[in-house]
């Protein structure tokens, strides 16, 4: 049994089931994409609000958790931990709020390049890069100084 | 007039006030035409909007594949703002399948030689992403020089692209493991958790990494000694537990590094121990380190004192209020319950009431568990239990739970007559969840169970009473209907209620089985045979039988039809067959649990080992052993049933044309007493000769103990039949009949010598004889 803990993908929509962001860690063509993402968030969609947060979907498990009116989903392989998949998943949320300042569904609907630029300080290939908040959200104020200058190369 | 282009936010304003989806993709057809025309013609300066545009249309599901050439010339530019969107159009758009992604191969070693901090991270970023086998190799060594950058932010980076250049590319992993050690001293918490991360990936991969690293245990263990005590700064505790994210990647590392291995087993012990009594549980992020703990001292070689405080914290998982954790206790449990199967049962209560758990996920887990849970000393407990849940459960999980409990009924009945009830029971629960092998089972179980046919008849006559619907039940009680009958009607039986049954009753409800709308075809398979079987197994008069025989014999079901021409064929013209044919089924043999019985071979009465083909019963008819040839006979228990000799009656419809039929010879009587000869010559089998005996008695006395006996000369083979019975009523109208098969391949002139034994009229009688005037059509 392998001890590989791969997220798969991550994965935020609203309730509505309108996709806010899509990070995929392995190869997959946009029609499987697709296909994956409308088939997942109807199964998310139809959990009632007092269900676990973890569920079985083709050959993954599922680790899902809404905030106000996003759902934030990670499908994740192997043996694995699902509780610090939830911790995960609410570290990036306390990202987001401390950036945006109380983020809402809609600050990640007209920012969704900074989300993505969040997501890319925090994980990398499906795992943590950095385990303190102050250290990634640095990271970010950084580069954001940078496009600001528009210089690319030292 | 040419609208001007919109500005992203702008964009995404303009989508989300329209009304329809029609509306929607104007607007964006819209936009993505100024889209192409800009990245065409457009100022570059302002290209990274433009992408950023069509990403976010991308994202609504609409075609991009037009950015992908401007996501590599972004890339290409000097402006970090390019850059940065370039390396996320990049990784959104482009994945290995495409050839253009090789294309920003080159950038990506630019960036990572000559960029600064951020714009490396970008590079990095997008090679972990969506970096293919042959990018991986080609800048394999890139990444391995940033290894030792001195910026921590780039070093951790580049560690997490090694990761995914070793998962892509094993054979990478000579260059990346020998900096292990180097980094695993490093102090920077993001940087040990990419080695930690690496140094995993490597050992998953090859005996030699794991050999390499497992002198690492201390360190590791000297590391994770440290976050738990000393408790780390703020900047990495959540809930007040240190780094929990670091400490779960240690201890999964510390589980693949002590599987097997007794030494670094025993080095991690006692710190496992620590962290397992130590977590602040209050929170999540406790619990998951808690709960990786466990994980790791399940499956390395702990003392048996740990084991059992694992199982204990799942056991109190269970009863948190937090139904996440109550879920990964019923996991991780259930993947326990064989290797530590005494710990886990004392969890089992526990467990059990977790069966009530609203929550799918849970009552799914917490079913698996108590099956699991389930042996031979609380067989009864947990059977009730989970009855009960059967009851009440959610549809999804009722062929699951029904099967499950059939399952362990069968390996842990205490009784015979529980598990009948058992099975009873969740045939009347769940009947149409339970897989199609059930029936067989449940036929076979009783079958084998003498002593219990009366009571299985009386329950399953009474359950059908009551409700015909539930396919498998109606086909087992038919078949047991038909085939003790004569059990039903005999009064009482001590172990259930008195049940007065008339033969009508039984007749009407097996007519009403047959015509219900409910029943599945081969439930008035079933049905049909079993009216049939009744024809010998009741005393009264067979009109009723042979009107509803009749009727089915121009059924529009194909199966039906020909089952009743053929019971027609066995009234009319082979009524002194019949009750050998029909008679009580020997045990069925089952070979193995995965046999399927054929139901309609049993209805028919064929072979008993059904997964047999026709042909090599067939075979088996030549190939007939025999104890002595030329000796006297005696019936084999467990032949084929005289049923097989419907299959090879020639004078079914549509049969090959049959040879003359040969007379039938009367070669015995005495005092009312008459034996009668027929035979068959099967066409396609010239050697095969059968011969039914045929005893009636016609005088005022009964004969009583009625035995045949046969011997045919060396050169032949002879096998007897069970014969239908061994009492000939006075004056009576059933006759005893008895198959001889004859199998004569030297095509010898045919000798037979009878033996008879019987009771009449208060005397014991013994008759020898050889038959005289065999026709020559017997063995010519």
């Amino acid at each position: 049994m392998s001890s590989i803990l791969q997220m798969r993908f991550m994965l935020l929509f609203s309730r509505q089931g309108k996709l806010r962001l899509q990070k995929w860690y392995l190869a997959t063509s946009d029609k499987e994409r697709k296909k994956m993402v409308r088939e997942l968030m109807q199964v998310v969609l139809a959990r009632k609000p007092k269900m676990c947060s973890f569920l079985e979907w083709r050959d993954l498990k599922v680790v899902y958790k809404r905030y106000a009116s996003l759902y934030f989903c990670c499908a994740i392989e192997g043996q694995d931990n699902e509780l610090i998949t939830l911790e995960l998943i609410h570290r990036y949320v306390e990202l987001l709020d401390k950036y945006f300042g109380s983020v809402c569904e809609l600050d990640i609907i007209f920012n969704f390049e900074k989300a993505y630029f969040i997501l890319d300080e925090f994980l990398m290939g499906g795992d943590v890069q950095d385990t303190s908040k102050k250290s990634v959200l640095k990271a970010i104020e950084q580069a954001d100084l940078l496009q600001e200058v528009g210089v690319g190369r030292g | 007039m040419v609208m001007p282009s919109l500005k992203l936010q702008d964009l995404i304003e303009e989508i989300r006030g329209a009304k329809t989806q029609a509306q929607e993709r104007e607007v964006i057809q819209k936009e993505c035409a100024h889209i192409r025309a800009s990245f065409r013609d457009g100022d570059p300066l302002l290209r990274h909007r433009q992408l950023a545009k069509l990403l976010y249309v991308h994202m609504l599901g609409y075609p991009a594949h037009f950015g992908q050439m401007e996501c590599l010339k972004l890339i290409a530019s000097p402006r970090f703002s390019d850059k940065r969107v370039g390396y996320l159009g990049a990784m959104l758009l482009l994945d290995e399948r495409q050839d253009a992604h090789l294309l920003i191969t080159n950038s990506i070693k630019n960036d990572l030689s000559q960029g600064v901090q951020p714009v490396q991270a970008l590079a990095l970023c997008t090679l972990s992403t969506v970096g293919s086998a042959e990018m991986c190799r080609d800048l394999a060594s890139e990444v391995e020089k940033l290894l030792l950058q001195p910026s921590s932010y780039v070093r951790k980076k580049a560690v997490l692209t090694a990761v995914h250049m070793i998962r892509k590319v094993p054979e990478l992993s000579n260059i990346f493991l020998p900096p292990c050690t180097q980094l695993l001293r490093e102090r920077h918490h993001g940087i040990l958790l990419g080695t930690i991360t690496l140094i995993t990936e490597l050992c998953e991969r090859s005996p030699a990494a794991l050999k390499h690293f497992r002198k690492m245990v201390p360190q590791l263990v000297q590391i994770l000694h440290t976050l738990v005590t000393s408790g780390c700064s703020t900047e990495h505790s959540i809930s007040g537990v240190g780094d929990p994210f670091l400490q779960v990647q240690i201890l999964r590392l510390l589980r693949i590094l002590g599987q097997n291995h007794e030494e670094s087993s025993e080095a991690m012990n006692d710190l496992l121990a620590q962290v397992a009594t130590n977590t602040d549980t209050s929170r999540n992020a406790g619990s998951a380190v808690l709960f990786e703990t466990v994980l790791t001292i399940m499956d390395i070689r702990s003392a048996a004192g740990l084991r059992v405080l694992a199982v204990n914290i799942l056991g109190r998982f269970l009863l948190n209020s937090d139904k996440n954790i109550r879920y990964v206790a019923l996991t991780s449990l259930l993947r326990l319950v064989q290797s530590d199967h005494s710990a886990v049962q004392r969890h089992r209560p526990t467990v059990v009431e977790c069966l009530q758990e609203p929550d799918a996920s849970l009552s799914r887990r917490a079913l698996e568990l108590s099956l699991a849970l389930v042996n031979s000393s609380n067989v009864r407990a947990m059977t009730q239990e989970l009855q009960s849940f059967l009851e009440v459960c959610p549809p999804d999980l009722r062929a699951d739970c029904a099967s499950g409990i059939l399952l362990a009924a069968e390996r842990f009945a205490p009784t015979k007559r529980w598990h009948i009830d058992t099975i009873l029971r969740v045939l009347t629960m769940a009947g149409t969840h339970v897989r199609d092998d059930a029936v067989a089972n449940l036929t076979q179980l009783i079958g084998g169970a003498q002593e219990l046919h009366a009571y299985s008849v009386r329950c399953l006559y009474s359950a059908l009473a009551e409700d015909i619907s539930q396919q498998p039940l109606v086909q087992v009680a038919s078949w047991c209907i038909g085939e003790y009958g004569d059990l039903l009607l005999e009064g009482s039986c001590e172990e259930t209620e008195p049940l007065q049954v008339e033969e009508e009753e039984v007749l009407a409800l097996l007519e009403r089985v047959l015509q219900s709308h409910l029943s599945l075809p081969a439930t008035r398979g079933y049905a049909l045979t079993a009216l049939m079987k009744l024809s010998t197994r009741f005393r009264g008069d067979n009109n009723r039988i042979r009107q509803v025989v009749s009727i089915y014999g121009s059924c529009l079901d194909l199966e039906l039809q020909q089952r009743a021409v053929e019971y027609n064929a066995l009234f009319r013209k082979y009524d002194h067959m019949r009750a050998a044919i029909l008679e009580k089924m020997p045990l069925v043999e089952r070979s193995s649990p995965q046999a399927e019985e054929q139901p309609e071979e049993e209805g028919r009465g064929a072979s008993p080992t059904p997964t047999e083909p026709k042909a090599s019963e067939l075979l088996n008819l030549l190939d007939l052993l025999d104890d002595s040839s030329g000796g006297a006979q005696h019936p084999a228990p467990q032949s084929p049933s005289p049923g097989d000799a419907v299959g090879c009656l020639p004078a079914m419809p549509g049969a090959p044309p049959p040879l003359a039929p040969i007379p039938d010879l009367r070669v015995f009587e005495r005092q009312g007493l008459r034996l009668t000869l027929s035979f068959e010559r099967p066409s396609g089998v010239p050697a095969l000769l059968l011969i039914t005996a045929t005893a009636t008695n016609s005088s005022g006395s009964d004969v009583t103990h009625f035995v045949c006996q046969a011997a045919v000369p060396k050169s032949f083979q002879l096998q007897l039949q069970a014969p239908s019975g061994d009492t000939l009523p006075a004056q009576g109208s059933l006759p005893i009949t008895q198959l001889l098969r004859v199998l004569n391949p030297t095509k010898a002139p045919l000798r037979l010598k009878l033996r008879l034994t019987y009771n009449h009229f208060g005397q014991s009688v013994q008759e020898v004889f050889e038959v005289n005037n065999l026709p020559a059509e017997t063995w010519q």
